[in-house]
């Protein structure tokens, strides 16, 4: 009991004035907001899609980028939810519904065209701009994201980390949808998802140290 | 004749009540209020992890890792809702990631019934005298941390929690500490079993 004391003096001792974290749908927001900053500066930068006007006319379009962006803003929601201690994990189911709508709208697109090939010569192909705008959405909307849910890390970190990546690759592929004519959302789910459940297979090999570190590191 | 003192405030906090209040006054860095809660809830999380663990030795481990996970992540709480489910949650995801250990560690130990068992005779009294002092020479040509490390883990037997409350380092140095201690002290050892 003694040790537990001298613990509970050494944690008193190191305690300083906290900032409680925001609400989870006002954290949600302002990752939202990041999103869409950085899907401005790339329309801006490398143009929309030149048919998006003609796009937006089919229906399947419509209802893919619109499933697309509720499924990121749904799952962005309930793993901020879902990861803090007093909140039900059926947060998590919460993306649900517009995940199936979103990957019943799902083509295999640029997943198929790496490389063009013209007149006997190979160049880069669509699927390689398509790969450097997603690394240059979902890269700094994945950090911002683990930095968000760095608390996680000693609770429940592998349902919220997969859920975290499927909230980054349902933006993503609505960023790439306005802004490349090929439909890449699996490319982007096969990216995120997958990085997602590496992190989950390197953190299981470990034995729970990778979480166990960070939460260390990272939590205040 | 003089009057008695007054009786001194009530230190600790046992009322789930108080809970809430106590938590939002320590995020503001009221120490005090940190305390009262802390001494307060640890006879609450005791019985929680003595109905989870039931190994009395994993007891006052569990509560300590969970006492730790409330300090490293106390920003989390909101002070618009209770407490106690916070709490209550806190505790649970550690007491069941300390079960999972548990089992994991349980997985890879074989049981050997006692009659198997291979016990070694025991040592006479000269030669296990100079293996304590051989060990303490060894030990005390290690860095200070690595022997602090061992000292308290190997030898007096504290938990990583409660090893890391004594130094003040964290539980990853200690753990780095340790492996690289007893990696030095079996090269140190095993060169002096060596030697002609």
């Amino acid at each position: 009991m003694t040790d537990t004391n001298d613990l509970i003096a050494q944690l008193v001792r190191q305690s300083r004035p906290v900032q409680p974290l925001p609400r989870p749908a006002r954290l949600a927001g302002f990752w939202l907001g990041i999103a869409l900053a950085i899907l401005v500066l790339l329309a801006i930068e490398h143009g929309l899609r030149p048919d998006l006007v003609a796009q937006l006319q089919h229906r399947d379009f419509v209802f893919g980028l619109a499933a697309s962006l509720l499924t990121g803003l749904l799952a962005a929601f309930a793993c901020l939810t879902a990861s803090l201690p007093d909140r039900s994990r059926r947060w998590l189911l919460l993306p649900v519904p517009s995940l199936l709508l979103w990957l019943s709208c799902v083509g295999h697109g640029c997943l198929t065209d790496w490389v063009e090939f013209d007149a006997g010569s190979v160049a880069p192909g669509e699927t390689l701009r398509c790969f450097s705008t997603l690394l240059l959405v979902s890269l700094p909307l994945s950090a911002l994201m683990f930095l968000l849910l760095r608390h996680a890390a000693r609770l429940h970190p592998r349902p919220v980390t997969l859920m975290a990546g499927l909230a980054v690759a349902s933006l993503t592929s609505a960023a790439m949808s306005l802004l490349h004519p090929l439909d890449a959302t699996l490319m982007v789910l096969i990216w995120n998802i997958g990085a997602s459940l590496a992190i989950i297979a390197i953190e299981v090999a470990l034995g729970g140290r990778l979480t166990a570190w960070f939460g260390e590191r990272l939590a205040r | 004749m003089e009057r008695p003192a007054p009786r001194p405030t009530l230190l600790r906090a046992t009322d789930p009540a108080e809970w809430s209040a106590l938590m939002a006054q320590a995020q503001g860095g009221d120490a005090e209020s940190y305390r009262r809660l802390l001494v307060g809830i640890t006879p609450y999380l005791r019985a929680i992890a003595s109905h989870a663990l039931r190994q009395s030795a994993d007891v006052e481990d569990g509560v300590q890792d969970i006492l730790m996970t409330i300090h490293a992540i106390r920003h989390t709480y909101d002070p618009a809702r209770p407490f106690k489910p916070w709490l209550a949650g806190v505790a649970r995801h550690r007491l069941i990631d300390r079960l999972r250990v548990q089992g994991r560690r349980a997985m890879r130990e074989i049981q050997i019934a006692f009659e198997h068992a291979d016990i070694a005779a025991p040592e006479s009294e000269t030669g296990s005298a100079m293996d304590r002092d051989r060990l303490h020479v060894g030990l005390a040509t290690l860095p200070e941390r690595q022997r602090e490390a061992l000292t308290l883990l190997k030898l007096q037997e504290l938990s990583l929690a409660e090893a890391a409350g004594r130094t003040g380092q964290s539980i990853a140095a200690l753990k780095v500490s340790t492996h690289r201690g007893l990696k030095a002290l079996r090269r140190l050892l095993g060169a002096q079993d060596d030697a002609p």
